[in-house]
Formats: structure tokens, sequence, C-alpha cells
């Protein structure tokens, strides 16, 4: 596959190690904060090609593993509620929620459908005009965007029975609260899809105000190497800058259609993210100007008192602070079978990573 | 004999003479041997003094129809694979109908004509079976059990029994993985994928057939749901070795590993209807390669790793940039009612 | 969630795209993304076309990695 092969050189991956090797004197953490390289750094084995003075930690950079237990729960009453389509990614489906599952609720009857686009959840809410078709809208910059263009199109189309439950979240808080909070991190590798969004001054004060080198990073090995080396070079040398590795898609600007979409339909308001409490100005609220699409303005539901499942470590997880082989409940109760905590649920959750690519 | 009808009605079911003319002008017009037009309540089989193997399988497919074939061609697939993979000639099946009121007759006697052209291709006979017809919404659609006898010689009883597998016997595949599973997803889902993936739903007795006769094979199976990885990892439980795969060498359709990218899917956990996995020593796994490649289904046949006596119990990949993984069973459900 | 991934654009009409990956065929909203060409790639995700590819630049990126390997060829057989 084109722009993917070429990244899976085993040669190119093997000379940025040994330059790696070379270079790399002091002993650092970087934090990735993207499911999608916790996926890639354990699917390609890139642990063992880093030099011991290397450790690389995984942060909340899943977005179903972060969305709140409240969320999860809404979505499932949502899906009990009669005449309601609940529309979803993959990913949520099987994600455990204080009582149920939408998977669960999907056999008992609710009309629950997983879709690729969101733009599939137009076209059935066009085809079941006597229906409400709430889609569930979980995702960094890199999917808020889609979102936020659908619900346009909506207001376009005017269409009515489409709404969206936002559980949107932002990037930078959330990287700011940890180093705030005092999680020991040397820099970062910044997610490289969030970033061909957003581009990349966001990533600004990590460097200047914290003097945090940030590198954002593509997602096949030869990527996540060279990422690993710039960023130690930065280490070494006593810098600490936003640098672009993923150059063919990320530039500084970043897509302007898309961030003009998510303005005009979001606003920022603070969120709860599972495992690290609120964060000031984290998530993305549907602006009141198209409340029609708001779902949590159209359906009163009643959801259970939010638990956290007993001995579940998904919040230290999240933070980096511990790993799932810290846990518990990691491997014995809480399997990719059978889920407890959200980490081990959703694909790229930092502990269903660990348990598929343990070696 | 009645006006033949549009759809599948209740009565179809009754055991009437609407049943009897459904019987005639669709399942015998197709499945017709002297056996099966006795329509004897059971079907009298000349069988020798060797031991039977028998199996039986449910097929609930959706969509019915899809890419490289439909849930008749599948019926005879599926159950003839698994008469074969134990090592048995299969000879005989029965077909049983549970059909839905309202379906079209059309889509039925497509899909008998596809098991009927398919037994005759697996040199199978249809000897016996039952219709159903059950109210609107009480079944979705279609469903066929077909169960399936064959005889098993007495020097090829070990095969399913899994002995004398030992370190450095080698795993052998017949083509490419995961083709079944997304060909049927692609035609379900509202994705919107569109690709010339195709199942590669086929009855393998007379491939394997040849394998055993030119060769020795100390196990196989076929990974149908769950996938190479799940037959793997029951193998490797079973006789408490490793297995390490060597991910450069499974063969793979490039539309299918696009498929697996975009979806997140590990086309090791994904149905194939057409493949199976022999184990054999070294030199016999050659010999099998061979004689693999030279039939029409085996063409991308390929090692694709070993037995080994680490991580007794696993099954470990090692990946194409070095690194090496363990490769569990399928946890939960990828895809739902791909067989 | 963060899957996105590099399509060919073989045509282009109004705000959608049809894009392949090797033989995979989708239909790419282009609600995200403008001035998009037949022969141009996108990063597909979720149904939307996000972002291009700069071709010179993912050229340039392996030119200077292959160059390194190049430079040392006999330690990174693979």
């Amino acid at each position: 596959m084109k722009y993917i092969d070429e990244y899976r050189k085993k040669d190119l991956i093997l000379s940025v190690s040994e330059k790696l090797k070379s270079i790399s004197t002091k002993a650092i953490v970087l934090m990735e904060v993207c499911g999608g390289h916790t996926m890639a750094i354990h699917r390609f084995g890139l642990l063992s090609l880093l030099p011991p003075t290397i450790r690389l930690i995984s942060g909340p950079g899943c977005p179903v593993c972060v969305s709140s237990q409240l969320f999860i729960d809404t979505a499932m009453a949502y899906s009990k509620v009669p005449g309601v389509i609940v529309t979803t990614y993959g990913d949520l489906i099987r994600v455990p929620g204080s009582t149920t599952s939408l998977e669960k609720e999907r056999a008992s009857g609710g009309d629950i459908r997983i879709i690729y686009s969101v733009l599939e959840s137009l076209g059935i809410a066009k085809k079941n005009p006597d229906k409400s078709v709430i889609f569930l809208g979980i995702g960094f910059e890199t999917t808020a965007p889609a979102t936020a263009a659908a619900i346009l199109q909506a207001k376009r189309e005017n269409i009515t029975n489409f709404f969206v439950l936002s559980a949107h979240k932002v990037m930078p808080p959330v990287m700011e609260a940890l180093v705030k909070e005092g999680v020991i991190i040397d820099g970062f590798i910044a997610p490289g899809h969030v970033s061909a969004i957003t581009g990349t001054a966001i990533y600004n004060d990590l460097a200047s105000v914290f003097g945090l080198g940030v590198v954002v990073s593509g997602f096949e090995p030869v990527d996540m190497m060279q990422s690993v080396l710039m960023l130690a070079v930065q280490i070494e040398s006593g810098k600490s800058k936003v640098e672009v590795q993923y150059q063919r898609v990320v530039n500084s600007e970043g897509n302007k259609i898309a961030q003009q979409m998510l303005n005009e339909v979001f606003e920022l308001r603070d969120d709860r993210w599972r495992g690290l409490g609120l964060i000031a100005k984290s998530g993305l609220k549907i602006r009141d100007n198209l409340s029609s699409f708001d779902a949590e303005k159209h359906f009163t539901v009643e959801v259970p008192e939010s638990s956290e499942p007993k001995g579940c470590i998904c919040g230290q997880i999240l933070r980096g602070l511990k790993t799932p082989v810290d846990c518990g409940l990691f491997g014995k109760k809480c399997t990719p079978s059978e889920p407890v905590g959200a980490c081990m649920v959703s694909g790229e959750g930092t502990c269903a990573t660990y348990f598929k690519y343990r070696s | 004999m009645s006006q033949k009808e549009n759809n599948i009605l209740l009565g179809h079911g009754s055991g009437g003479q609407m049943m009897h003319d459904l019987i005639e002008n669709v399942f015998i017009k197709h499945f017709g041997n002297t056996i099966l037009n006795e329509q004897a309540d059971s079907a009298i089989l000349p069988v020798s003094s060797e031991e039977i193997a028998f199996t039986s399988d449910s097929f609930v497919i959706d969509p019915l129809f899809f890419p490289g074939g439909n849930i008749g061609k599948l019926a005879v697939c599926g159950t003839v694979n698994d008469l074969a993979v134990s090592g048995a000639e299969p000879l005989y099946i029965s077909v049983s109908f549970i059909i839905e009121e309202g379906f079209p007759m059309s889509d039925l006697e497509i899909i008998v004509e596809s098991l009927a052209s398919e037994a005759k291709n697996a040199g199978v006979l249809v000897v016996t079976g039952d219709t159903k017809v059950v109210n609107k919404g009480k079944c979705d659609k279609l469903f066929i059990n077909t169960s399936g006898i064959g005889l098993i010689r007495k020097k090829d009883r070990y095969i399913s029994k899994a002995f004398n597998i030992k370190t450095g016997d080698f795993i052998i595949i017949n083509g490419t993985i995961g083709d079944h599973g997304m060909a049927v997803m692609n035609a379900r889902e509202s994705f919107n994928f569109k690709s010339a993936v195709e199942s590669d739903c086929a009855s393998l007795n007379k491939l394997i057939r040849e394998v055993i006769d030119k060769s020795t094979i100390k196990f196989m199976r076929d990974p149908t749901r769950g996938g190479v990885a799940t037959v793997l990892n029951e193998l490797a439980g079973k006789i408490q070795l490793g297995i390490e795969i060597d991910e450069s060498a499974l063969p793979l359709d490039k539309s299918v590993e696009a498929m697996c990218e975009l979806l997140g899917f590990d086309p090791l956990h994904i149905a194939n209807e057409g493949k199976v996995l022999f184990v054999a020593g070294e030199q016999d796994g050659f010999k099998i390669l061979e004689v693999l490649k030279n039939n029409e289904l085996g063409k991308k046949s390929a090692i694709i790793g070993r037995v080994v006596s680490d991580h007794p119990g696993k099954v470990v990949l090692k990946n194409q940039t070095g690194g090496r993984r363990i490769v569990d069973s399928l946890a939960g459900d990828q895809l739902p009612r791909i067989c | 969630m963060c899957l996105a991934i590099p399509a060919k654009v073989i045509s282009v009409n109004g705000v959608t795209a049809l894009v392949t990956i090797e033989d995979v065929e989708y239909t790419a909203s282009l609600l995200l993304l403008d001035d998009v060409n037949p022969g141009d790639f996108i990063m597909l995700h979720a149904g939307f076309a996000i972002q291009k590819v700069d071709a010179d630049e993912a050229a340039e990126t392996l030119q200077l990695l292959q160059d390194e390997v190049n430079n040392r060829p006999d330690e990174f057989k693979p």
C-alpha cells in the first residue's frame, strides 16, 4: 500500500534504531497521546528497538477510554428509548457501561447500528423520518470535524431527526494538565492526524512555557522511530521545540476548512475525562444556535449512578503513571473478551494493545 | 400440479400438496438421484465396514448472496470440508431448510441450484432433507442445515488425532486468508466499500485427497470462524508446543489487506471457507506445497510457520519489522454471522 | 479511531471523490478538503478526506532515510 509499505521497511527502521542508540545518553521519558501510536508501537515491536535510556509511555490517547462513564451510560439509555436509532463507530459497541453495553442492548432489541462514516447516520435519518437518529460523537480533533460537517449538512438539508451526543474532546489541555500535575514527561510524541487538522501552533506552549519538546509523528514504524530520534536529539542538545516528523501530511497551518467548521459548530467546555477528572476547556459542545441537533437538549434519560469498576486502574494508566501489567485485573478478570475497564475494550486502549501484542 | 408461487408461503411447510410441489419442482428437480427420489423418511445408504465420519453444520449467513457465492454453495462446502479435514471421503449430505414466509421462490431456486451444483462438484449426493416454513419475522429469510456422512479409511484415521507433531514441523496453508470474511462484510455493511474481494468458499475434499495420497500429513483443519489464529491456538494447546508464524509468509490478497488496515481488523482472525491448514514434517512439507500449487485451489499456497519448542501452547507471530507478538484466538465477535 | 489511511483519488464529483486503496474503492466526502484532483493522495478518515499527502515531502523523508542505510549497507540487512 502506497505511503504505508515504504515506512515499514526493516532496513530503514533498524537504521534509525541504530542512530538512536548511538546518540542517546540521558534517561528520558517520552509520552504519546494517541491510540494509533500506542497500537503502532506494540504491533511493530518498537520497544525492543529503543535504547535502555528511552522509555515510552502511553497517555490518554484513546477517545473511547477517556469518555466518561456518564456518556457511555447516556448512550445506552438512548438506545432504550422507543423510536430511537443509535448510530456509532464500531469502537463503542462493546464498551461496558455501569450496567450494560451497546452490544447487549442490541441483543435485547435496541436499534443500534455501526457506521464507518457519520454521513451514513444522516442517510439513516433520511430513510427513517419517523425515527430519531442519534449519533455518538466520540473522537478528538481528527474526528470532530466530520461530526461538524454532518451537522451543517443536516442543517442545509433541513433534516430534523438527526441528533448528536457529543463527547468530542481536544488534546492540548490534557497534555498540559498532565505536565502541571507533575507526571514525569521529557517530551511528547504528538498525534499525527489530530495535527493534520489543527496545525502545530497548539503545541507551542508545551515547548516554550513548559520546556518540553514536541514532535508530531506519523503512524508507521519508521515514522515513530524517527520521531523518537528527533525528540532525543532535542533533549540531548537541551532544546525544546515543536517539530513535524509527519511532513507528508502535517503542516503548521493544518486544515483551515475543518478548523472553521469546528468553530462554527462547537464551542469549548470543561469536560470530564475518565480517570483524569474535569479538565478546563477540553470538550466540544454543540453551540446553542445549533441546539436542534444536540441530543442532550432533546432527550431526557435516566442514567444509573456512575460507578467505576472495582480494582480498575484505568485512570492511572491513562495518565501514564502505571502500565497495564501493574493492574491486578489485567489478563485475569479483565481481558478483551471480558473487559472490565474501557482501556481494555477499545481496540486501541492501552490495556487492549498490551494484551494483544504481548510477547 | 398447482401454479408456481412467487414467494414461499406458510403452506409450503405444512406437509400437504404445496410442500409436495415445492419438493418436486425445486428440490428434486436439482438434487434428484436414485436414493433421494425414493423420498423415504430415511435415506438407506450402502456403506462398507469402514468407519463413518458424520458432521452437521447450520448456515445462517447474512447476506444470503455475496461475492463468490451464496448460502447454498456455502452449505455444501462447509460440511464437505469438515468431513475432508477429518480424513474422510464425503459421500452423502442431508439438506434442511428453514424458510421465512414471503421468501422469493426465485431466490430459493438460485440457492438450491448453487447447492446442487456444488454438491456435484464435490462428488456428494443430497440424499435426504427437510423443509419448514415459519411466520414472517420468525427467522431471517433462510437458514440451512447440512449434515454429512463420509468414509474414513483405516490408514487415514490418525489425521484428526494430531499425533506425532514435532518441533520443526511445517505449517502450510493453501492460499490467501481473510477473503471470505471481508467479502461478506463488504456485501453486508452499509460502509460502502467496493472491492473485488470474493469469498474463497470451495469444497476442498479433492485437493485434500490428492495431498493425503501423495504425501504424509500429521494434522489438518479448516480455519473458518475465528480464522487461522483460532485454529493454530487450538492446535498449540492440544500438542503443548509453540507455533511460530512468519508474517511476511502469510498469503494475503491486497484488497483484503487494505480493508483490514482501513477498519482495524486482523486477517488472522477473519473467517475462511476455502482454506485448509496442514501440519507436516519438513520433507513432506515441501512435497505438499508442490502438490497444492499444482491445484486450482492451492495456487497461492505457502509455508507460513513452524512448530517450535518455545512458548508451549502459544502462537507467536514474527512480524516484518523483526518484532514478535503473541497471537490469540479471536476474542468476542469481530464479524457476526459470517457463515 | 485514529485510523486514517492514504488513498488515491480517481475522480472528483462535487463534494465527493472516488478513492482507492489498492483495489478497494470508496466514495469519500470532500466536505473537509478542497482543491483535490485525480491522482492526488488523501488521508481517508471515517469516510472523509481530511488532508492531502504531499508527495514531495514523502519522497524527501524516504530519501534521507534511505541514504543513511545506503551509507552503511551491511549493517541493516533485513
